[in-house]
């Protein structure tokens, strides 16, 4: 049976909402004094309903008014109406609530605007002569319609206490984090490792319950600081950006581990601050004849141990070591910048290309006959001392790279990015193909603003 | 060379009289292989670099081993495969890869910084992640002197992490170093620079083949086959095949 209970609690709306969520989950906020709460099923921990109100009474320890009814609307009206506990036994309803003041109608219905009485109801139903819910009752309903329309059928029904609607639950904000103040301050990273474990599994368990997983983890770790100035403590920040969504607690516990490791903290910590984002889980069907990648998860922690290994820049830049290179729209020599790999979901062209046994007659790749000529780039540019006779390289001379040119094409003249601040992004130079007597290849070029020589990279 | 083999064959009848194990016959691992996308190389190697095992490509500057390197990773790209470049000099150019048909979305390149060690590491942690295709150990720019002291126990540990990941491991080089451990070794050697009018138009290669199956074999006549100059470890190899394919690598 569909059990409401209301607490009209004037200026304690905060402890009327605490004391409901004692006892329901769904909770009905209707601002400014009053808490609809559902309580079906309560009876097998309270007993009857009498002594269900006395426990929540007990437990608001506020003056308030509180009724339970089998509807929401009617516990609301009982509660508005009548000080006190008040309990309507189903059916009863228009029996409990005539007495009560025409004008209370609708009043504590926040979100039910169609069900709030208008003041020119209100101006009518008083010329009428009616003064109580039990009178504005007793109106025959088509008059009632033809009168005031479907605002006096929705009024009428609820003064006669019928209203079958839905609870509008509170939607408690999506906040998945976690915090600890340790008594003493923690100064190496493996006792830190179970506090965060610990943390991250609540996270994790709490994403979990409502189907959610994370793409971001950020883990605040408040210093202690040697001046003492509590105010402004030092904080360390660990951010884990994910390519995609993860529910992992261990994968994030080794990523934290490994970001802690390598950037440890300046001083001892006092205080764990942990929050993950929530976001919707990844749900991928990979198809029987689509090459298999990686876990996402396993390829997240090998990239964190990676970067662990060999350090790591900034992503966006060149300088990220771990990562895929994206092309830039430029004709800039050696224009590029570093993301994250995520690499797409692969879609199998057809059977014959996805299964790897297939004659080779059959591939399509047959097409291209001929390899394509590749640069290995030196980075950066070998500075070189090139000997110039009828304006052509005729030797080379750098610690690596050193011999007599025996063939030389060029000069090919590029130059731009004149038009932007700063003289680090324009380049305007000479470039050179040439091959030594040892027969290598490189490309060869000419800074028109310095003069100086450089080996770009050699031709394989 | 016809004697050698001869005699090869008369050194196993006996003894095989004797002892009967080595020789017993094995079924020959039958590998998946990736073509390269270049129709001699394809030839040359029955199909393409084998899965499952290290691979070596080995020679001197302007050889064609990158661009060799570049179309066996545009065709696995192409099929969708996840592909990892461990850059143990930071020699990839992008752009060379994008016009060799490589889908950069699918290429995780890790820099190394010149420093061999964490190159041989990040190989060994990305085969054991699993999932990815095609690895590539990019040791082409690194001295020799570097390579040779790399020993054969790292090299035999990534082969068997690429048997168990079921991925191609291609080690890139100056000269052979792994010896018995790779299935498959190419030597680069460049046969002459193709220049048009003021252009470099490209390069012609040559690339030599050697297999090792590390099996035995009780047929003869495999046997007979005389083994190249160029085998370094008798030991290991029961069957040597040695072949020589040209091809162009143009811009």
């Amino acid at each position: 049976m569909m059990m409401f209970a209301c607490l009209h609690a004037p200026g304690n709306l905060p402890l009327a909402v605490e004391c409901a969520r004692g006892f329901s989950p769904y909770i009905e906020e209707n601002p400014p004094d009053t808490v609809i709460f559902d309580v079906r099923g309560l009876e097998s921990l309270y007993g009857p309903p009498e002594m269900l109100a006395r426990e929540i009474e007990r437990r608001i320890g506020v003056p308030a008014s509180l009724a339970i009814a089998s509807n929401p609307d009617a516990a609301m009206h009982a509660a508005h109406g009548i000080r006190g506990v008040t309990i309507i036994a189903p059916g009863r309803e228009a029996e409990v609530l005539a007495p009560l003041p025409v004008n209370l109608l609708g009043a504590g219905l926040l979100y039910a605007a169609a069900d709030r009485m208008s003041s020119e109801t209100a101006e009518l139903l008083h010329l009428w002569g009616i003064r109580t819910f039990g009178e504005f009752a007793k109106l025959p309903p088509l008059g009632v319609a033809a009168r005031i329309g479907d605002e006096g059928i929705n009024l009428q029904r609820l003064a006669r206490g019928e209203g079958c609607r839905q609870l509008r639950p509170l939607v408690d904000p999506l906040e998945f984090e976690e915090e600890l103040e340790l008594d003493d301050p923690v100064e190496s990273i493996e006792p830190l490792s179970f506090i965060l474990s610990r943390l991250l599994h609540d996270v994790c368990g709490r994403l979990g319950a409502r189907s959610l997983a994370t793409n971001e983890v950020r883990l605040r770790l408040t210093l202690e600081d040697v001046r003492k100035n509590e105010a402004n403590s030092p904080e360390h920040v660990v951010l884990l950006r994910l390519p995609v969504p993860m529910l992992d607690a261990k994968a994030f516990l080794k990523m934290l581990q490994l970001d802690l490791s390598g950037r440890a903290p300046v001083a001892p910590v006092l205080k764990v601050h942990l929050k993950a984002e929530p976001v919707k889980p990844r749900r991928t069907q990979q198809g029987l004849f689509v090459p298999s990648s990686p876990e996402p998860e396993k390829l997240e922690l090998t990239v964190a141990r990676l970067r662990h290994l060999l350090g790591d820049g900034q992503a966006g830049t060149p300088e990220l070591r771990v990562g895929t290179p994206v092309l830039m729209d430029t004709h800039r020599p050696d224009s590029f910048f570093m993301r994250g790999f995520a690499p797409r979901q692969a879609v199998a062209q057809n059977r014959r290309i996805a299964v790897a046994d297939m004659p080779v007659v059959e591939t399509p790749c047959l097409e291209m006959k001929n390899a394509r000529l590749c640069l290995r780039r030196f980075r950066p540019p070998r500075y070189a001392q090139v000997i110039v006779v009828n304006r052509q390289p005729v030797r080379v001379v750098s610690p690596s790279v050193n011999g007599r040119v025996v063939m030389a094409k060029g000069p090919w003249r590029t130059s731009g990015g004149w038009w932007r601040e700063g003289g680090d992004y324009a380049w305007d130079r000479d470039e050179w193909d040439i091959a030594l007597e040892s027969g290598a290849l490189y490309r060869l070029f000419q800074d028109a603003a310095q003069g100086r020589w450089f080996i770009e990279g050699s031709y394989d | 060379m016809a004697n050698t083999g001869a005699s090869v064959i008369q050194l196993r009848s006996q003894l095989r009289a004797r002892f009967d194990v080595p020789f017993e016959v094995r079924k020959r691992l039958e590998r998946e292989q990736i073509p390269t996308g270049i129709p001699a190389i394809d030839k040359l190697t029955d199909g393409g670099i084998p899965r499952g095992t290290l691979t070596e490509i080995c020679g001197t500057e302007s050889t064609g081993r990158t661009a060799l390197v570049f179309a066996l990773l545009g065709e696995a790209t192409r099929r969708g495969e996840c592909c990892a470049w461990i850059d143990t000099g930071g020699a990839f150019d992008p752009l060379s890869a994008v016009e060799a048909g490589v889908d950069l979305d699918r290429v995780l390149w890790v820099n190394c910084g010149g420093n061999a060690q964490h190159a041989l590491k990040s190989t060994d942690l990305l085969i054991q992640a699993g999932g990815f295709g095609l690895v590539v150990l990019d040791m082409a720019d690194t001295a020799d002197a570097i390579t040779r002291r790399i020993p054969l126990a790292s090299w035999f540990r990534l082969r068997h992490a690429a048997e168990r990941a079921g991925a191609a491991l291609v080690a890139v080089e100056q000269q052979i170093n792994a010896r018995s451990c790779s299935t498959l070794q190419i030597e680069m050697r460049l046969k002459k620079p193709l220049w048009i009018g003021k252009l470099l138009r490209g390069l012609m290669a040559q690339a030599e083949s050697q297999k090792h199956f590390l099996t035995r074999t009780t047929d003869p006549s495999a046997c007979a086959l005389p083994f190249p100059a160029r085998t370094t470890d008798l030991s290991a190899c029961a069957l040597n095949k040695s072949h020589v394919a040209e091809f162009s690598a143009v811009r």
